[in-house]
């Protein structure tokens, strides 16, 4: 029923020595690079500051921005030699974030997916279908790595192609299978189009969901579908990806795995702590990287601790379900978008005006990017072909950039609400 | 000689092209023609009107966006391969015809067919040395009402 016994059932104070250690080690290791190095310096601090856990909040916080802005070494705390892998979030525009991974990294990540599989009920006799994207995006060889690490049988079936899927578990009797929220639905459909039922036409008995925001009623319709239990999950490339934080089978919370990560839960306005219990900002330090250590991350989500101990006997903390963001990124079937993206790139394309609106809607079982475009005034020749065209660009060149299939209006100029100060472009319709 | 169209920009939902009648009925413009194409969300309504100088400012006044194209009002006959006549013409000459749509000046006489091509002046000069009249936008002003005329 552990992976790890005794780590993962450490006792509150065990665990706090074990972080303290690993802590030290961190920081001596990441003022190797020079990021830390210079932060450390400016802020009048050395890692012999570091004395007691609550130390670590002497230390500045490290930011999206900061990653970028030091792109693409400025991180590393070991020599360019010693990396094996490199990983990048997802849907990023220009300098994207990018995380090296040194060969033990992979292996303590590879750890953490397996423990958390393991968890949730994976099992060496398993045959397991990973139907993520491959790549840069982590979810795919993150999840490879940890099955196969648990022994299971795994089938790098990647993304999409809904009937290939379906064929696979029926072929090799899949019995447990990783999916995005909303493709899981959508694959439904197919096995009905096809005359199938999942719950008699295959073996599946698990999934591992994640990767996009989704409620509690989708997960409940997901399981009544299939008739399987479905683990939620929590990873961000910045932290490895997949196996941050994961459901047990008590499926109340999801286990962040303290020996790995120190967690805080900080109110994003003020910066300081905040109660276990109160929602925030999850801020994030990194325990056992190597090539990258990251302190203090400011993931910009939001979430809380959930006061109490859980039942299965793990001592780590859960925290609930990402419930938002500190900042206006969007999460769409998997892939990480900013308005700012799409305002760059429309404001380049010839015709397009000045406003525009996003809305994120849910048609049937699929998420959609629907834009409205307002068209500037001089573009207008008269004809439909030439605005159809315009139409047909702002897809194609928004496609490439943010990797989704926008749908996309033109409306007539100054008819979308005008936004004063902050502007307010994206309207979440999905339901919650 | 060129004739103008009127082509309003609407987004494809109910009450665009009343908006749009109301604005012009309000500025005492009559319209001889109509078409409106649309994609699954917008289009673009296209008008011949007795006054496009003045019909485009009453438009514009009311926000919308509109713009004055010139077209081919072509003058045919109104009985069976009146239209053929002029359509084999333009295939023959590879004249491409981007919009069209056709209105009837004086029934079993005379009709109009007003054209959209890229090549306006080229198109113009083909047809009338093969006989067609065009009308500029004058011409179409004054004919009304229909039965009066004898072109």
């Amino acid at each position: 029923m552990y992976w790890e016994k005794e780590l993962e059932t450490m006792n509150r104070e065990q665990l706090a020595t074990l972080q303290l250690e690993r802590l030290q080690e961190t920081t001596r290791r990441a003022v190797q690079s020079y990021y830390y190095g210079k932060a450390f310096t400016d802020a009048g601090l050395h890692p012999k500051d570091i004395r007691t856990l609550d130390d670590i909040r002497r230390i500045p916080f490290t930011t999206k921005d900061d990653l970028r802005e030091n792109w693409p070494y400025g991180f590393l705390a070991v020599s360019k030699d010693e990396l094996i892998r490199m990983h990048s979030s997802s849907g990023t525009t220009g300098r994207a974030t990018v995380i090296f991974h040194t060969k033990k990294d992979v292996d303590a990540w590879t750890n953490l997916v397996a423990r958390s599989m393991y968890m949730a009920g994976l099992r060496k006799s398993d045959v397991f279908q990973n139907m993520m994207t491959y790549g840069l995006f982590t979810g795919g060889l993150g999840f490879h790595y940890g099955a196969e690490r648990v022994g299971a049988l795994t089938i790098p079936a990647g993304a999409g192609n809904s009937k290939r899927q379906i064929q696979l578990m029926r072929d090799f009797d899949t019995t447990a299978i990783h999916i995005i929220p909303s493709y899981a639905l959508h694959l439904y459909t197919v096995f009905e189009e096809l005359g199938l039922k999942p719950q008699k036409d295959t073996k599946v008995r698990m999934a591992f969901i994640g990767a996009e925001p989704h409620s509690e009623k989708m997960r409940k319709r997901i399981e009544e579908f299939y008739g399987f239990r479905a683990f939620n999950s929590y990873g961000l490339s910045e932290m490895n990806g997949p196996g941050v934080a994961f459901e047990c089978p008590e499926q109340n919370g999801m286990h962040i795995w303290e020996d790995n990560f120190i967690v805080e839960i900080i109110d994003p306005v003020t910066l300081q702590p905040v109660p276990d219990g109160r929602e925030g900002e999850l801020v994030m330090t990194t325990l056992l990287r190597e090539g990258m250590p990251v302190l203090r991350y400011r993931t910009k989500d939001l979430t809380r601790i959930l006061p109490g101990e859980c039942p299965c006997g793990r001592t780590h903390r859960r925290i609930e379900r990402i419930t938002g963001r500190t900042d206006d990124m969007m999460i769409l079937k998997g892939v990480n978008i900013f308005p700012i993206q799409i305002e760059k790139k429309l404001m380049e394309i010839p015709g397009v005006g000045r406003n525009f609106v996003i809305l994120l809607e849910r048609e049937g079982f699929n998420d959609l990017m629907h834009i409205k475009v307002e068209v500037e005034r001089e573009f207008f020749n008269g004809e439909l072909r030439h605005l159809e065209a315009l139409r047909r660009r702002i897809v194609e060149e928004l496609k490439s950039d943010i990797l989704i299939t926008p749908k996309v209006d033109l409306v007539e100029p100054d008819s979308l609400p005008k936004t004063e100060g902050k502007a307010v472009r994206v309207i979440d319709n999905r339901e919650k | 000689m060129i004739a103008h169209q009127l082509s309003i920009f609407a987004e494809n939902k109910p009450g665009k092209l009343a908006a749009v009648t109301s604005v012009l009925a309000k500025a005492k413009v009559s319209i001889r023609a109509t078409t409106i194409a649309t994609t699954d969300t917008f289009g673009v309504i296209n008008l011949i009107v007795d006054d496009p100088t003045a019909a485009q400012a009453a438009l514009t006044k009311a926000g919308m966006m509109v713009k004055l194209r010139p077209v081919l009002a072509i003058l045919i006959d109104d009985k069976p391969g009146g239209l053929d006549r002029l359509t084999q013409l333009l295939f023959k000459e590879g004249v491409n015809v981007n919009n069209a749509y056709g209105f009837v000046l004086e029934s079993r006489e005379k009709a109009v067919f007003v054209v959209d091509v890229d090549q306006m002046e080229k198109a113009e000069k083909l047809v009338e040395k093969n006989g067609f009249r065009t009308l500029d936008t004058d011409a179409l002003s004054t004919i009304e009402p229909f039965h009066y005329m004898k072109y």
